[in-house]
């Protein structure tokens, strides 16, 4: 068998022949410089500071074929029914392995001007509207983002003009899925919010099916000034699905950017979670949510970079691991010189349910101005035993009891969600992971 | 109704009760006191199951059954319920929630409908009313930020919401002003029935003086050294614990002697 790296640049020739005239447009040349950066490089590995708890050699292991060069399934409506989270409104975009889907969407009316789409559609009808951004914002920190642009696409293409607001979230189904090959699904989705607009994106990542796929993304997030964008990331992959995104924002003066991050599914997760405060006045929140069980590998790494001053960031992560499940977290925090007046606050916890689950946690902040006030903890524990027998002490069990702990712990951050009914759906969820974690947990007791 | 037999219970390997015997019987209320580390919320946890709290021997029989094979939940609904002395703040879980939750499960296993939402919001004011709760505290985070004395009438609270038929109240008094132990202790005895009963851990007589004890013991180093009526309560704040004690010597010298 021919190394991964081998097999995605021998994989390029068959794209590229089934791209035909579309290999004139602009993305195809930033493909190429793509090309030449993946042969140059290789997939990390542990030895990589980066990559130090996170092996990726199981996602190496075999060869997943780009989902540009295979055929997708066909979902009907009713399908992908069950995938959406429901009882609001919004735009609704459907990307099956990556490649958008025009009849599952329902994209609806869109104020003037203002662009919700297909990323691949967008390039050749208006590619004046993204050749600004188009891989301008994220530059290729490793090979997975060189294979993630190599193959770019297609993604969502959020392109907002100054002043412009969009009253309902756009929610966009990924769902993944491999039939007969194995799938490499790299959705590449480019967020561009003007001057003073607004924006809310509920990225919904799904899988279907009992066959291992790999999912590749990167998201590209351009926020002007005074713009506010709401990003809120909820990731069902199925368990045995890999899966990889980098996000890089850029922000300008009095923007907002909130990003939120929840993790259920996947057996390797890693996330790049990078903003970049270009500018006065900022504000930036990461929220964070995981709930591991089984062997899921969960990395989050993020990074906020204060460039310059009178800036805020406020990161909390939390997480729930079980059964042998481990976690990663980094938060990098960078404050330049320049940046004076930052306020960063960062917190990281995590509760552990079984004695073989684990997790690395490290703040990394790396001060260079003098007048900021920053703070950083992590903490690590189990579910308090006491609150839990004071829970069962009046008649409800323990099983209850403990997911009732566990639900409190993960409201700090699900309140900070702003659709109320999003947020029940994910409370829900979580209450159905973690019955499934126990129902899964007393069968393999038996 | 509570029939604890020559029970022993270690905590973290230490003996702590060492051969505890008591009867209560439905309609009566007991008081157990005694000095500070004698053994009488460890007796209090042991009842309800908490896992910390090793029996070593003993036995303790509820309404029949065998309580010591029941987990804390199980206990719960069959009618078990703990005041405790230093109730547990349980952050994102308000207490409505928290009662509603606990009220359902243990009306499901008495094999009764859940109640409606009107239904539990009619009881819950109700119950509110007899303890002067201020209402805003139920939609709040169970004892999150609650006052001492506030976070005692919440035991309280639950207590009526849940309607044990035995009900132990450890050191409720600790931490109430004089209004707020009148308060309580109203209601209590507008808990007390003929077909429950209550055991009141308590340092201070003043509190029985409102909750009027069928039976008096005193706990000490893990066991129950004297029982009496209402009066011995009287006798202990009066004169302490230690004549107890050195009564306790005597007769123990004295059997020393008798086997030499
Ligand atoms: N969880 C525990 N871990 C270690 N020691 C314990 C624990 N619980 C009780 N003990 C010890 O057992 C002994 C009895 O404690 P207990 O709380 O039952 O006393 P008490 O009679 O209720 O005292 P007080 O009047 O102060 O409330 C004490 O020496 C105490 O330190
Ligand atoms: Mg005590």
């Amino acid at each position: 068998m021919v190394n991964s790296k081998e097999f995605y640049i021998e994989n390029f020739k068959t794209f590229v022949e089934k791209l035909n005239g579309q290999s004139k447009l602009f993305l195809h040349e930033i493909r190429k410089d793509a090309l030449k950066q993946l042969a140059e490089m290789d997939f990390p590995t542990n030895r990589n500071e980066e990559w130090k708890y996170t092996n990726v050699s199981p996602i190496l292991k075999q060869n997943f074929v780009p989902a540009v060069n295979t055929s997708a399934p066909d979902f009907s409506k009713e399908e992908i029914n069950k995938f959406l989270f429901n009882d609001f409104d919004y735009h609704l975009l459907v990307f099956v392995n990556g490649i958008f889907s025009e009849e599952l969407s329902e994209i609806g009316a869109l104020p003037k001007g203002v662009v919700v789409g297909s990323l691949n559609k967008t390039a050749k009808d208006n590619p004046q509207l993204i050749t600004a951004y188009f891989n301008k914002i994220s530059k290729t920190d490793n090979a997975f983002n060189a294979l993630n642009t190599l193959y770019a696409f297609d993604g969502l293409a959020a392109i907002v003009p100054d002043g412009k607001v969009l009253e309902k979230p756009i929610q966009v189904l990924y769902l993944n899925t491999s039939r007969d090959d194995l799938v490499l699904s790299q959705p590449r989705n480019l967020i561009v919010a003007g001057k003073n607009s607004q924006l809310s994106i509920i990225a919904n990542y799904r899988g279907y099916g009992e066959k291992k796929y790999f999912t590749n993304i990167i998201t590209e997030v351009f926020v002007d000034e005074r713009a506010i964008v709401d990003l809120c990331k909820i990731q069902n992959e199925s368990d045995k699905s890999y899966h990889i995104e980098k996000v890089q924002a850029h922000q300008k003066e009095k923007s907002v950017f909130n990003h939120y991050n929840i993790t259920f599914g996947g057996a390797i997760v890693r996330n790049d979670i990078n903003s970049r405060l270009d500018d006065q006045n900022i504000e930036t929140h990461y929220y964070g949510l995981y709930l591991a069980g089984g062997k899921q590998h969960v990395d989050n790494h993020t990074f906020i970079d204060h460039a310059k001053p009178n800036c805020m960031s406020n990161e909390l992560y939390k997480g729930i691991l079980d059964d042998n499940s481990r976690g990663v977290f980094n938060g990098k925090i960078i404050v330049h010189q320049d940046a004076q007046k930052t306020n960063a606050y960062q917190q990281n916890k995590t509760i552990l349910l079984s004695k073989t689950a684990a997790i690395d946690t490290k703040p990394q902040l790396e001060i260079f101005a003098d007048d900021v006030k920053c703070s950083h903890g992590a903490t690590v524990g189990h579910l308090d035993e006491t609150s839990e027998f004071y829970i069962s002490s009046r008649g409800v069990p323990q099983e209850l009891a403990k997911s009732m702990l566990i639900r409190a712990f993960a409201n700090d951050v699900i309140e900070t969600i702003k659709i109320e009914p999003l947020k029940e759906q994910i409370n829900h969820m979580i209450f159905e992971h973690l019955h499934r974690v126990e129902i899964v947990n007393s069968e393999e007791s038996r | 109704m509570l029939s604890i037999k020559n029970l022993y219970a270690n905590v973290e390997g230490k003996e702590i009760l060492k051969g505890i015997d008591l009867e209560i019987k439905t309609g009566e209320v007991h008081a157990v006191m005694g000095p500070n580390g004698s053994g009488k919320s460890t007796l209090a946890n042991v009842l309800t199951g908490n896992k910390s709290y090793e029996i070593t021997s003993g036995e303790v029989w509820f309404e029949g059954k065998n309580l010591l094979e029941m987990d804390p939940e199980t206990r719960a609904r069959e009618g078990m319920f703990l005041a405790f002395q230093y109730p547990i703040e349980i952050p994102g879980i308000s207490n409505a929630t928290f009662l509603k939750t606990a009220l359902n499960e243990i009306r499901k296993y008495k094999g009764e409908p859940e109640l409606t939402p009107k239904e539990f919001l009619d009881l819950i004011k109700e119950k509110a009313k007899v303890l002067g709760l201020d209402e805003s505290l139920i939609s709040r985070a169970v004892n999150v930020g609650f006052s001492g004395g506030e976070k005692k009438r919440n035991e309280i609270f639950q207590m009526l919401m849940l309607e044990p038929k035995f009900a132990l109240l450890d050191e409720t008094d600790s931490g109430l002003d004089i209004d707020a132990l009148r308060i309580v202790s109203n209601g209590v005895n507008i808990f007390r029935k003929s077909d429950n009963a209550v055991l009141v851990v308590t340092h201070y007589q003043r509190l029985l003086d409102y909750i009027i004890p069928d039976f008096v013991h005193v706990l000490s180093k893990g066991r129950i050294i004297k029982s009496g009526g209402k009066e011995l309560a009287l006798e202990l704040e009066e004169k302490g614990y230690d004549w107890i004690k050195e009564e306790e010597v005597d007769t123990s010298t004295k059997l020393e002697a008798e086997k030499v």
